[in-house]
Order: C-alpha cells, then structure tokens, then sequence
C-alpha cells in the first residue's frame, strides 16, 4: 500500500511532462521568463508582430545550429561555422555576376560551396581522423583565405539576389515570414532524418561509441562524412539567408554565429559529448538566445553588460542541468 | 640503451615542432633581404612571444584533455588592465604588473573551479566565461585607448646587451620558473595523468584536482602575461573581439603544431612554443617571397590543414581496424 502512493502521483503528471527532458522544459520556462520580463518593461513584447520579427531573426542563427546539432550529437563540433557562413553568402552573390542563369542558380550554388567545405571537413574527420576541432578550424582558414582573396582581387559583386532577398523577408503565407518557413522546413526535415531513419540511428550510435556502432555493420565513416557535408551545407544556407536579410554579403557576417550556435544546441539539452538530445531542445535554445539578445538591446544595455550577462546565463543554465554525472 | 628512447618517444612532438619551426625559420632567414640581424631577431621573436605566451596557456589546459576557448578573452581582458595600471613610478608599475597577473590567475581559476566542481564541459564552460571575460574588458576599455611604462615597455621588446631579443630570455625565464617546477610537482604528474586517462588516475589516487586546477590556474597566468606583453608591444589596451578569437583559435592551431595531443596527455609546453614560432614563420614567409599580403591567411591555412593531415600518416601503421576508433 505504502508503495501505491508515490506511483499515483507519478501518474498524475501528464505523459508528455513525464518523458520530457528537464534541460527542454527549463530552456522553454526561461523563454517564457524573458517574455514576462520584458512585457513588464515594455507591453509590445507580447504583440504577435514583434513576436514573429523574434522568430525570423531566429530562423538564420536556427539553421545553422541544425547543422551544429548534427555534428554534436556525433560527439565532434564544427568551429568552421564563421567563413562557411561568410563563404556561402558570398558565393551566393557572386553568382550574380555570370548572368541570369547563374542568378537564378545563386542559392543553391552558395550551399553547394558550403556542402564543399562541409566534405573537406568530414574526410578529415572521418577518414584521416583528424580531431574535428582541429580539421574545422583549419577549414576555416583556408575558407577565410579564400574568400579574402576572392574580395581582394577584384571588385565583387556581394548584393544579394531578389529572390534571396524574398527568400530571407517575403512573405508568401501572409503573416508568416518565409525565413521562418524555411527553417521550419529544416526542421522538419531533421527531425524525419533523426528519428526514422538509419542514418539517424547512426548518428545517436556513433556519438554514443563509434567502436559499437562500426562492430554493429555501420559505415561509420561515411555517416560522419555525410553529417559534417549536411552541417556546412545548413551553415551556408544560414549565410544565405542572412545576406537576404542584410541584401549584401560581408567578411566577418558569420562571427557572430558560431558560439550561439553551440550554446543554442548545448542549452537545448543536447550533450556535448554526443549520442544524446533532440531537436525540440535546439529550437528552444535557439529561441532563448535570440529573445535575451533581443530584450537586452531593447533595454539598451551597453555591449559589455550584454557578453556578461549572455555569459553568466549560459553558465547558470548549464549548472541547472548540465552537469556530467559525478564519479565515484 | 633503452633510457634515450624513452625519452625520445616522451619529446617526439616536441623535437618534431622544434624541427618544422627551424625548417620554416631558414627557409625565411635565407630569403630574407637583411639576413638573420639582431634587428631582424628582434622583430620576429616579439611577435612569436605573443603566440607563444597564448599558446603556452592553452597547452596547459590541453595536457589535461580539456580546451579553453576562454584564452583570447583573458588575453584581452589583462591588456586593457595593463593599460590602466601598468604606468607610473616603478613602484606604481611594479603594482600595477601584479594585479595585472593576479586577474589572469584570478580568471584561470574561476575557469578551473567551474570546470571541476561544476562538472561542465571545458568546452561550453570557457565559451561562457570567455564571454564574460570580453564583457568586463570592454566596460575598461569601449574605445581603444591607455598607456603604458614605455621605458619598460621598450626594455621588454628590445635586445639584451644589443643582440639578444629580450623576449627570448623573457620565455626562457618564463619556461624555467614556471613549467620546470609544475611539471616536476604531484600536480603537474597529476595534470598529465589526469589527461592521459583520467580512471585510472582516480583509481590510482593522483590528486586529479589538485593537478588539473592548477593547469588552469597557470594557464590563466600565462595568457595574462601574454596580455601584460601585447601592452608592451602596442603602447595601449584595446578590446578587440577580432584579436580575442583569433589569439583563441591561433593557440589551438599552435598547441596542435606543437605536438600536444588534444585528446590530452601528451606534448609539451615547450612544444607548443616551438608550435607558436613555426606558425608565426608560416605568415612572415609570405613577406620575403613579396607575395601579396591578400594570400596570406590562405597560405596560413593551407600550411595548417597540410600540417594536420601530414599527423594522420600514423594511421598508415594501424593493423586492426578498430583502432581507427576511440
């Protein structure tokens, strides 16, 4: 009888509260937190219109933390975020230079830049087993290389495409921003891949111990390989986007993405160490990135304030729920 | 017979950083218009040290297989200090250089404690704290600006007796009063051990702690010193996010040059040394073969990626398959 008690109130809580992760549960009650924060400070928080600009301009920084996400759960971390994000926006508005053909092959030749990149890392990866801190960082000095070169020695053409452009702030849903719509596309499309099919089991094995998934029939090196390509080809889309959303393409556009692209999937629940985490996590660290960038710029505090406090709340969350499991 | 090799497997990384970076460095000198002057000393080991200060504060970390993307922060964070208080009577900059050095343990630390007892990722743990380091050193410096001792800033990158660069003895000094003793103590064996499989150290009852939060520590000493030096060398304090990332991703590529394993456990400071002066060769190259400067971080990059997939060639030797993965 004593037992009974404690398993009626387990029941009690509903089935989907009880399978959620605690980490996707405390990054969605911060989102709402913030949303309360700031509708003290000022009421047009909680209107639909500045609600929908949040999302938007959470789209660019959630493709390519989809990307990111993939390469985690690996177990690996892709720090070529920054050029491939750069590179693949400008290879984008170069394309306009060569014609209309060329034009209208602008997007998909941005990501396709961004997938080669994405290759050069995985091989290193997968196939030299090259530490992928290393083999990344290094993909990003040759991208940089490449593209201060490209700017250097002729005038380029960097403004973006119409339909980038449209891409990145039209509207096709009324109301909905197409950016949105994008990454929602994304989305869905990574949540399919991870949860049923067998290069989505494989990315769970291989983050979990690539000696069990390899023993167990995987191409392990070709799932990594894959991984890494679709990790640079999501980074370049992101830099498509963006250079939509600015209409020109610049050097250091991507700076600015590659540790909120960690922090947003870190945040999100998804361990650093690989094999474990979902995608619901990401979205949600994604959207509290976003929203804290955003209420501290509305309350116009000062670029220093902003990094410490931006830093303190990755810090603070993270020992909430973050923690590796004690020894001993 | 059987001690030298021992000893030879221990510093493989080491002598063979110490082998790429003299390779690169005749390369350079023999093309250089003036050859190996004083003067020609001087300018290249100053702006080695810098890299190398950073680099040696990130292969502390990295001995310990943990990373700290929190270097360039504190590296700037100590600059903009040192340009505040580093100036004055000797008294006033002597005070000034050791709060100057405190901050950056004081930083090193804090990274440590978090790493330890809050049992995060170095990873996720250094890009938070690296973001709090950058924030305070802008609320010290929001436009560049500052001054510094300049009688001792010209002593610090200047020439001893008029031949040897001052920078040079500066890290030897540094090597000698720091590594030396760290690497001899319970801590510094610890340090290594708990890298090397951090189980069997625990199980062996090394100090882990002990070892691991004093490799941070020293590592934010190091990367301090390195923000004191870069005062030295450019007059004024600046809170750049340009120079906080490159210094951070610099010292990786230098400590991976150098022969430290990032899977921890491996190498040596000293190879990180050698790993920071073979990079630094790698983008004075550009200038004596008068390419253009615009194919510089190309080069740099191309040489990078070379360089760590020329390390793969191990994997040439393996016999079972499995090896392949950790």
């Amino acid at each position: 009888m004593s037992e009974a008690l404690p398993m009626r109130t387990v029941k009690r809580i509903p089935k989907f509260l009880r399978r959620a992760d605690p980490a996707i549960l405390t990054a969605f009650g911060c989102i709402v937190a913030l949303i309360i924060v700031g509708s003290v400070y000022s009421p047009s928080f909680l209107s639909t219109d500045y609600l929908l600009q949040q999302l938007k301009v959470a789209s660019f920084l959630g493709v390519i933390a989809t990307g990111m996400m993939l390469v985690i759960l690996l177990g690996q971390i892709d720090l070529s975020v920054p050029w491939v994000v750069a590179g693949g926006a400008m290879m984008a508005c170069a394309a306009t230079a060569y014609g209309p053909v060329a034009a209208a092959l602008a997007i998909p030749f941005g990501i396709f830049c961004g997938t080669a990149f994405g290759t050069l890392n995985g091989f290193g990866v997968a196939y030299l087993r090259i530490p992928s801190m290393i083999v990344t960082l290094a993909t990003n000095a040759v991208a940089q290389g490449l593209m201060v070169v490209y700017t250097g020695g002729f005038a380029p053409r960097d403004s973006a495409t119409n339909a980038m452009r449209y891409l990145a702030t039209g509207a096709l849903v009324p109301g909905v921003p197409n950016a949105v719509v994008v990454w929602a596309l994304v989305g869905a499309g990574m949540v399919f891949m991870l949860t049923k099919t067998r290069f989505g089991r494989a990315v769970y094995g291989i983050g979990n111990r690539e000696r069990a998934a390899y023993l167990s029939g995987v191409n392990t090196r070709r799932v990594v390989l894959i991984a890494f390509a679709i990790s640079g080809g999501l980074s370049a889309l992101g830099g498509v986007l963006l250079a939509g959303y600015a209409s020109k393409a610049a050097q250091a556009m991507g700076d600015a993405y590659l540790l909120p692209a960690i922090a947003a999937v870190v945040l999100g629940g998804t361990s650093i160490l690989g094999g474990k985490g979902s995608y619901l996590g990401t979205v949600a660290g994604v959207i509290l990135i976003t929203l804290l960038q955003s209420i501290l710029s509305v309350i116009q505090m000062p670029e220093a304030g902003r990094q410490i406090i931006y830093g303190v709340v990755i810090i603070s969350m993270l020992l909430l729920y973050g923690r590796t499991p004690s020894k001993g | 017979m059987t001690e030298w090799r021992y000893w030879l497997a221990e510093q493989r990384g080491t002598l063979i950083a110490l082998g790429i970076f003299i390779f690169m460095f005749a390369i350079y000198i023999t093309n250089h218009p003036a050859g190996l002057t004083p003067n020609v000393a001087q300018t290249a080991s100053n702006k080695a040290t810098l890299l190398a200060l950073v680099a040696m504060a990130q292969a502390l970390v990295v001995i310990t297989a943990g990373i700290d993307l929190s270097i360039g922060s504190i590296f700037v964070l100590t600059n903009c200090l040192a340009s505040w208080l580093v100036q004055g009577t000797p008294a006033e900059t002597a005070f000034g250089i050791v709060l100057v050095l405190s901050v950056g343990l004081l930083c090193g630390t804090v990274n440590g404690l978090i790493v330890l007892f809050g049992r995060l990722q170095p990873i996720v743990a250094t890009i938070g704290t690296g973001a709090v380091y950058f924030g305070i050193a802008l609320m010290l410096r929001p436009l560049p600006g500052g001054s510094v001792n300049e009688t001792l800033a010209d002593a610090m990158t200047g020439k001893l007796l008029g031949v040897v660069p001052t920078s040079l003895v500066f890290l030897l000094a540094i090597v000698l009063l720091i590594w030396v003793p760290f690497s001899r103590s319970v801590a510094g064996r610890a340090a290594y051990a708990a890298g090397s499989s951090e189980q069997s150290a625990y199980m062996s009852g090394v100090p882990i702690r002990r070892g691991k939060l004093a490799a941070y520590a020293l590592s934010g000493l190091l990367a301090g010193t390195g923000g004191l030096f870069l005062t030295f060398f450019t007059y004024s304090g600046e809170a750049s996010t340009a120079s906080a990332s490159t210094y951070t991703l610099f010292s990786i590529a230098a400590v991976v040059l150098g022969g430290v394993s990032l899977y921890g456990g491996k190498g040596s400071i000293i190879g990180a040394i050698f790993g920071a002066f073979a990079f630094r060769t790698i983008g004075d190259l550009m200038f004596v073969f008068d390419l253009d400067a615009l194919w510089q971080p190309l080069f740099q990059g191309v040489i990078l990626l070379a360089a760590i997939s020329f390390g793969s060639i191990g994997l040439l030797r393996v016999r079972n398959r499995l090896e392949w993965f950790r």
